[in-house]
């Protein structure tokens, strides 16, 4: 021992632990314990030394007060001998930080909204004021490790009184990156899209945020540029604005999210629970899906639908642009229908010009597009529907049994693209990006994959991709492999892995039933699955059951066109002349009469273009076009489903059991699989359309059978020495009432049920489950 | 048609049914050829060989002979080669009708004539029923590429533009439709034929073409896909200047096929520097076979080389090639 040293303990700690306001916690707990020693980042996490008779305390203190967006994992404790320093000091940064030390973006606080609300602050009125509490994150980095000079923070030099806050242990705003005031920071303003200017003398008595908000409030279409990308917002109670709105965006079916100032606002259109009032005002602040009750809002706001999409604003600016704004706001991507949303200003000026009169800029620059994430509570969860925004690139901890010294990349699907970095144990999903057939779509995944391979120095030693061929990201990732193995994985096996992943399901733990109801994934023989019922754990799968496969007449028609799903199930169950021995009088008859028959009957017997299909989102499809909710072509992915569930008669969820349609659950011949027989459904169906039925109470008791059929299953296939978990996954679980119905009925049985939450269900959660598959193939 | 071993019967109908066609004047089982544009100083031969199986044998606006010589001629033109001489070999399943050979052979002559190609030698045999499905065909041709003239993908850059000659699609939805199994009425004849004097036509008119490729099986999508990753070039191409039928959509829309997939017989797409893009479209659309000849789009720069097509509603698509058949992806 050195003389003069004392015992003192030094402490590591991981997990998300810089840029968010950690050390000055730690400096402020070890003061208040009259402590002295040293705090400083590391390439691993944070390194505490501690000297003083309350170390012990010092754990749980620090845990008690952990800034809002901090998260730790583990703190190791070592006792060490030093001479102990005289007071407590923030210590510079070792290195360059912590690899992979990029936290989500999150929504302003509520300290910082208030200095924006004081007059007497210098901050008041300015829509980039931001503390290491919140403020932009993930959408300003452009390299890491996370510092002010390498975001797009780097051109605005601090001023001396920002400087002074940001170098200052006891201040909000120590080492608070993108830190900015009045006078040193970025700035908004107004423009004309188009030609003209705007008259500023006209607004001399506000700002150009409150002048936006004004335009919006006298129902002009402004564009907003928000935290990873433009907005297109007008006032959402006028029907002709969002009308006009839908038509310069081209955007038909598809539902418009709405911001709104505050509880008080949303309260008025729409029911909450406390759960999803706490979800709205989260730093995650998410677009939260609600029940539409109260006051209407416009039909072309979400057409045909029962939720609206809720957001609170989230940036400074957005709570200055409402502030005198009693109404709710669309607030919709930027973009033309199909594209991704802009994030320049040269973008929005060039491709908003004809849907917004005005816009409303700043400059500091989006690094990354991000859009809003999109949530909903069922079942007393929050579930992910998108996750984007306050969410992403948040990592998720793999469960015991993972190694944590292997790396992985996994590609994810084609449509709602997010790609998973596993490394250290721990899987980093990247945002949602899109649909990879959209070539700005897929520019922006190969940046981000560049980025996210920098920010987490990221070296993967295999690449899993879906065992579709001809999807983008499989194709992206084997061009990438350069000579890595690349680990093919089933869509549906992938499904249920990411959901075993993220509900912490064990590496070793014995096999579940999985239940995946879904679109459509290559199946391993050939034909295309999404209706599936699989034993699996995360290294194999076996095809246990399955929902009737039926033909896909004309293959991505048959997705764009739902009567082509009615007209194949139809024809698979009873043929034309049994439809139209009892049949004849249904419009529905007259529909499908007037439709190419005889061709797509040759194309399913020949099989041309029309694979056979056990997909759940096409049984869906035929079922809202039976009941003339959909026909021709489907605006958006899984607008005849929606529509359906939108259209459900609560009343009639609760008519007694043999009202619900009914599936029986007979053998495939040949392979000998259970399969979900929809027969019965279409008969009974026809004949409620016969009868006059209202679709409130047909969509209910469709979902009812087929949650009953889907429950059935899993009794059989859980029986005697079967699995006692089930896992669901798939897009069609983002049903609401299916899942339910669903969840419930397994629950009765006395299965352990697993589903998703901070993953999304549908494709945008696959890329976490190949990362899992992948990782349980190299770890044998 | 019975199968035999080669006797007089079988000499019989080769000189009945092929060589009397093909070369009147007799037939030799090898040709001997010399031909004064080889000795020319940089000349090069050109050689190539392709195997014909379609099905039905027969449809609107061709069958198996023609395209057998189309192919092969428009094989050698988009290499920049003068075709000159074709072979043709045959094998026929025994039962096969002789009036069908008479029809092909005579569609080969005509199609050969078209071109100004020779077929000078050949080959036929009948086998066993059940051992081929009625006819096949195989064509090798020879050419000649003048002095100084290279057609190379790799010659693409940044700013070229993409022309094709033609109408796209029409032989695929044809085939398609002739195949009669899809019960579906639709107007449209194969676009198959020879395309080698309209490939002179551009390069007189467009001395600086860089390339071409003839849009067959894969269609427009693979034949671009070709060239960008060969001259790893990104190229775009606009969905509006297109060329193709409203009866071409219809078949894909109600198949649920994608256009520029379908196979053509008689389309070629190529790309020359901007400045004389306006020539050769001229060139291409004073001959026969380009009339309906469009500027499709232009190769640029890209962070990822690769097609894309800017759609009519504003979106930019990844038209990429396919590595099996047209599968949905949709999830
Ligand atoms: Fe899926
Ligand atoms: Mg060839
Ligand atoms: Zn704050
Ligand atoms: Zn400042």
């Amino acid at each position: 021992m050195e003389s003069g040293a004392v015992t003192g303990e030094r402490l590591l700690v991981r997990g998300q632990v810089q840029g968010v306001g950690f050390r000055p916690t730690v400096w402020r707990v070890a003061r208040e314990l009259e402590l002295t020693g040293d705090v400083r980042n590391t390439s691993s996490g944070v390194e505490i030394r501690l000297w003083g008779e309350a170390v012990s305390r010092f754990e749980s203190e620090l845990r008690a007060a952990l800034p809002a967006l901090a998260r730790i994992d583990a703190i190791e404790r070592v006792a060490i001998d030093a001479v102990r320093p005289e007071s407590f000091v923030i210590g510079a940064s070792e290195g360059d930080g912590m690899r992979g030390a990029v936290t989500p973006d999150a929504a302003i606080c509520s300290a910082c909204l208030e200095e924006v609300r004081d007059p007497f602050e210098r901050r008041y009125r300015y829509p980039f004021t931001n503390c290491t509490e919140c403020g932009p994150r993930f959408s300003i980095i452009e390299t890491g490790p996370y510092d002010r000079a390498r975001t797009t923070m780097r051109g605005f030099a601090m001023c001396p009184e920002c400087g002074e806050q940001y170098s200052d242990p006891t201040d909000r705003r120590f080492h608070a990156q993108p830190i900015a005031c009045h006078v040193c920071g970025p700035r908004a303003w107004i423009e004309r899209l188009g030609p003209g200017t705007v008259n500023h003398e006209a607004f001399s008595m506000m700002d150009d945020v409150d002048a936006a908000g004004g335009m919006l409030m006298n129902g002009h279409i402004v564009a907003i540029k928000g935290l990873g990308g433009f907005h297109l917002a007008c006032d959402a109670t006028r029907a002709e604005v969002v009308a006009d709105l839908r038509m310069r965006k081209r955007r038909r079916g598809k539902a418009f999210a709405l911001m709104a100032r505050d509880l008080d606002v949303i309260c008025r259109y729409a029911e909450f629970s406390e759960q999803e009032a706490e979800l709205l005002a989260s730093p995650e602040a998410p677009i939260v899906l609600l029940r539409a009750s109260g006051e209407p809002l416009p039909e072309a706001v979400a057409p045909g639908l029962d939720r609206i999409g809720f957001m609170l604003p989230h940036t400074p600016l957005h709570h200055l642009l409402l502030r005198r704004m009693k109404r709710p706001v669309v607030m919709t991507s930027g973009n033309l229908s199909g594209r991704p949303q802009c994030t320049t200003n040269e973008q929005a000026r060039a491709e908003l010009e004809g849907i917004a009169e005005f816009a409303l800029m700043h400059d500091r620059h989006i690094a990354n597009r991000i859009d809003d994430s999109v949530a909903r509570v069922d079942l007393g969860r929050v579930r992910l529907l998108r996750r984007a925004r306050g969410y992403a690139p948040r990592a998720i901890d793999l469960p015991t049994g993972f190694p944590r010294d292997i790396s992985i990349l996994a590609m994810g699907a084609e449509l709602k693209n997010s790609f998973c970095l596993v490394r250290d144990g721990e899987a980093v999903l990247s945002q949602h990006m899109g649909d990879l057939e959209d070539a700005a779509t897929e520019d922006d995944v190969r940046r981000n994959l560049d980025l996210y391979t920098q920010l987490y120095d990221h070296q993967p030693a295999a690449i899993a991709v879906d065992a579709h061929p001809e999807y983008l990201s499989t194709k992206h990732g084997r061009e990438i492999a350069d000579g890595r193995p690349v680990i093919a994985v089933q869509h549906h096996h992938a499904h249920i892995a990411a959901c075993l992943a993220e509900n912490g399901r064990s590496l070793d733990a014995a096999p579940v039933l999985g239940i995946a109801l879904d679109g459509l994934g290559l199946g391993d023989d050939g034909t295309i699955w999404g209706g599936e019922f699989l034993i699996c754990d995360y290294r194999g799968y076996r095809r246990a059951g399955m929902l009737k496969p039926v033909a896909l007449p004309g293959g991505t028609a048959a997705i764009r066109e739902p009567w082509r799903n009615a007209y194949a199930h139809l024809m698979a169950q009873m043929g034309w002349a049994e439809f139209a021995m009892n049949f004849a009088d249904l419009p529905l008859f007259a529909r499908l009469s007037a439709m190419p028959r005889s061709t797509i009957d040759a194309m399913i017997a020949s099989g041309t273009n029309s694979p056979l299909s056990s997909s759940c989102g096409r049984l869906f499809d035929a079922a809202a076009a039976i009941c003339g909710l959909a026909w021709d072509r489907q605006e958006y992915e899984g607008q005849a489903a929606m529509l359906l569930e939108a259209a459900i008669d609560p009343a009639a969820l609760n008519e007694p059991d043999d009202l619900a349609y009914p599936f029986s659950i007979p053998l495939l011949g040949g392979r000998g699989l259970p399969y979900v027989e929809p027969l019965a459904v279409w008969r009974a169906m026809l004949g409620d359309l016969l009868l006059n039925t209202p679709v409130g109470v047909m969509s209910a008791r469709f979902h009812r059978g087929l949650a009953r059929s889907v429950v059935a299953m899993a009794q059989r296939l859980t029986a005697d020495d079967g699995p006692d978990t089930v896992a669901l996954s798939g897009g069609c679980f983002q049903n609401a009432t299916l899942f339910r119905l669903v969840h419930e009925g397994l629950e009765q049985l006395g299965l352990n049920v697993l589903s998703h939450s901070r993953v999304p269900a549908n494709d945008g959660g696959l890329a976490l489950g190949q990362a899992a598959v992948a990782m349980a193939h190299l770890h044998e | 048609l019975a199968h035999g071993g080669g006797g007089k019967a079988m000499r019989d109908l080769i000189e009945d049914v092929f060589t009397s066609v093909f070369e009147p004047d007799g037939l030799e089982d090898q040709a001997r050829l010399s031909h004064e544009m080889l000795a020319v100083e940089g000349a090069r031969l050109a050689f190539t060989t392709d195997s014909f199986v379609v099905q039905p044998l027969e449809f609107p606006g061709g069958d198996i002979g023609k395209i057998a010589v189309c192919g092969t001629v428009n094989d050698l033109t988009v290499g920049g080669a003068q075709p000159l001489w074709l072979s043709a070999a045959f094998i026929i399943e025994e039962g096969t009708e002789v009036a069908l050979l008479r029809r092909v052979a005579a569609a080969m002559r005509r199609a050969a004539d078209q071109a100004g190609v020779r077929i000078v030698t050949g080959d036929t045999k009948v086998v066993e029923r059940g051992a081929a499905d009625t006819l096949f065909v195989t064509t090798s041709g020879v050419g000649v590429i003048p002095a100084g003239r290279e057609l190379a993908a790799e010659k693409v850059r940044a700013g070229d533009v993409a022309l094709v000659n033609g109408v796209l699609g029409d032989h695929g939805a044809a085939i398609l439709a002739a195949r009669g199994d899809m019960v579906f009425e639709a107007d449209i004849r194969s676009d198959c034929r020879p395309l080698n004097h309209l490939m002179e036509a551009v390069i007189e008119a467009a001395p600086g073409v860089r390339c071409a490729r003839d849009a067959t099986r894969g269609g427009l999508a693979s034949a671009l896909n070709e060239i960008s990753q060969a001259s790893a070039i990104g190229i775009e191409i606009d969905e509006a200047r297109l060329p193709m039928r409203a009866e071409v959509k219809g078949v894909c829309e109600l198949l649920g096929l994608d256009p520029l997939y379908l196979a053509n017989e008689g389309a070629l797409v190529l790309f020359v520097p901007e400045e004389q893009a306006e020539a050769a479209l001229a060139a291409m659309r004073s001959t026969e076979a380009g009339r309906d000849a469009a500027i499709i789009g232009r190769a640029a720069e890209m962070r990822s080389p690769r097609v894309v097509m800017h759609s009519l509603f504003g979106g930019s698509r990844i038209v990429d090639m396919l590595v099996g058949e047209q599968l949905p992806r949709i999830c």
